[in-house]
């Protein structure tokens, strides 16, 4: 069964890390990823640029099309990056996302992908 | 303080203290844990509706006793069913005093719903959550998060295992005495699982994921005063009240972690460790030597750095050697290499690692990762302990184990 998790967290607190917090954070998730490689879970992964970077769009019923600068919600902890797995239920993928790094400094949403 | 809130507080002091036993007793006669759960929920809301306009009664378990076996024979009424009519109205009946056992010599109803939770028809990894809330009325979520299992799969497998008491007639009784030493045992190893849960939160302070520590003393103490004569249950409290004596040494001022070594001997607790001194040597008397014994011993002799002495690493080798042979558990394997790592040198420390039949799977257990960093770091074989330090990090839950490991990583 594959599951998704979204890393969600503050990203204004990372711009406050001092550099050597920074660097062993980065390492944490090194370490985390290849852990999950190794153990043959691993299907896709990735950090994702901030929200600064973020545009939204939407089309209209008329067809009329909609461009914005920044992310989807407006919300306090934003989306930072995703993982999928691949586990055999959802004990183990709880018992994944605890380990990640992720999860000590926001919130980790796991959530089954749909099998079509 | 006002009557409502008087009220409340000694609902809840009852609750705490007696949620156990009410429901042993309410659910005595028809082994139906479930519905006896909802009276006693329905008794315990009635109170806080009626006890601050009523005021408190003079025996207050007595009258939720009485409320909640009340409403069990109102619900037995509603589905006419006679035999649960029969058999409500057999428990409501005055001539059940309140002290009487249900024909065994026990003391204490709480005793016999134990020895059904940890009944060999439950599934093992259930045992330890439904003594959790079936003993000490905790709810499926707080149990669910301390365990790593999501809350509506947790509330799932308790449901289930309580309809299976009810279903295959799981007797709500303390088994006989031939059979009393291995279901002791399940209990036993229930209570511990749900102490080794609460484990990594050793401060016991952060309220979202407070651990079960407390909780699983109180069962064991609690065992242990029912049967004070079975050495392995004093061996358990004398292993917990060992382990979490140290709580307070696991993390320095900074909140970082302090392994074992480490660890300064004056912030461990004095008299938990006296105390747990005292259960080793009067289990000792017995003669019936067990696992939790063994590793109470074990903890013993850590404990000897309180005196100034270094830990007898020959004796803790002997001791994990006698656990082995008694357990052949892969993860009392793996702290047993760890002591021949002490005694006879890493290169021996990693064969025995190496030579540890993988039963359970060990590729994704953080402890034997950190365990074989420590050995090839001190075996001088850099490259292959950092590439074990950073395996041991990227499976490791606290985040101040994480900062330990990557500062060991920097510094070996």
């Amino acid at each position: 069964m594959q599951y998704m998790f979204q890393l969600f967290a503050d990203e204004s607190q990372f711009a406050k890390l001092p550099e050597a917090e920074l660097h062993q954070l980065f390492g944490a998730y090194a370490a985390y990823t290849d852990a999950i490689k190794e153990a043959g879970v691993f299907v896709a992964g990735d950090p994702l640029q901030p929200t600064t970077t973020a545009t939204c769009v939407t089309v209209a019923a008329d067809g009329k099309t909609n461009v914005l600068d920044g992310p989807y919600p407006d919300i306090k902890e934003q989306l930072g990056g995703y993982y999928i797995v691949e586990v055999n239920d959802l004990d183990a993928a709880i018992s994944w996302a605890a380990r990640c790094p992720g999860a000590s400094h926001g919130t980790i949403e796991i959530r089954p992908i749909m099998s079509m | 303080m006002s009557v409502a809130s008087v009220a409340h507080a000694a609902a809840e002091r009852v609750a705490r203290e007696s949620y156990g036993k009410l429901l042993a007793y309410v659910a005595s006669r028809s082994g139906d844990l479930a519905t006896a759960e909802d009276a006693l929920a329905d008794a315990f809301a009635a109170a806080l509706e009626r006890w601050p306009r009523q005021g408190l009664p003079d025996a207050p378990e007595a009258w939720l006793l009485v409320a909640a076996r009340r409403r069990v024979i109102d619900g037995a009424r509603r589905e006419r069913r006679f035999e649960r009519v029969r058999d409500a109205l057999e428990a409501a009946s005055p001539d059940v005093a309140f002290d009487q056992p249900d024909g065994d010599a026990i003391e204490d109803p709480r005793l016999a719903m134990m020895f059904a939770c940890a009944h060999p028809a439950i599934a093992e990894s259930v045992r330890g959550p439904l003594l959790l809330q079936v003993a000490l009325g905790f709810d499926a979520a707080r149990i669910a998060s301390v365990f790593l299992v999501a809350p509506s799969a947790m509330s799932q497998r308790l449901v289930r295992a309580k309809r299976k008491i009810v279903a295959t007639k799981i007797p709500l009784r303390v088994p006989p005495p031939e059979q009393r030493a291995e279901r002791l045992d399940a209990v036993l190893a229930a209570i511990y699982a749900t102490f080794v849960q609460g484990w990594d939160d050793p401060a016991n302070v952060d309220p979202r994921v407070r651990g079960f520590v407390g909780e699983a003393l109180w069962l064991g103490r609690f065992v242990v005063d029912l049967f004070p004569d079975e050495p392995e249950a004093l061996g358990l409290v004398a292993l917990m009240l060992h382990a979490d004596a140290r709580a307070g040494a696991r993390r320095d001022a900074n909140g970082d972690y302090v392994p074992l070594d480490a660890q300064d001997p004056t912030r461990w607790n004095a008299t938990a460790i006296a105390e747990a001194e005292a259960l080793i040597a009067r289990a000792a008397s017995f003669k019936r030597i067990g696992r939790f014994q063994i590793e109470a011993a074990i903890q013993s002799v850590h404990a000897q750095r309180r005196f100034g002495r270094k830990p007898n690493d020959v004796a803790i080798l002997a001791l994990y050697d006698a656990l082995y042979a008694l357990t052949r558990s892969p993860v009392v394997a793996l702290n047993r290499a760890v002591s021949v790592g002490r005694v006879g040198g890493p290169a021996a420390g990693l064969a025995a690692l190496d030579a540890i039949e993988a039963t359970v799977d060990l590729r994704d257990y953080q402890p034997y990762w950190a365990a074989r960093a420590d050995l090839l770091a001190r075996a001088g074989d850099r490259a292959a302990a950092q590439a074990a330090f950073a395996r041991a990090l990227g499976l490791t839950v606290d985040p101040a184990v994480r900062r330990y490991l990557s500062m060991q990583m920097t510094t070996r």
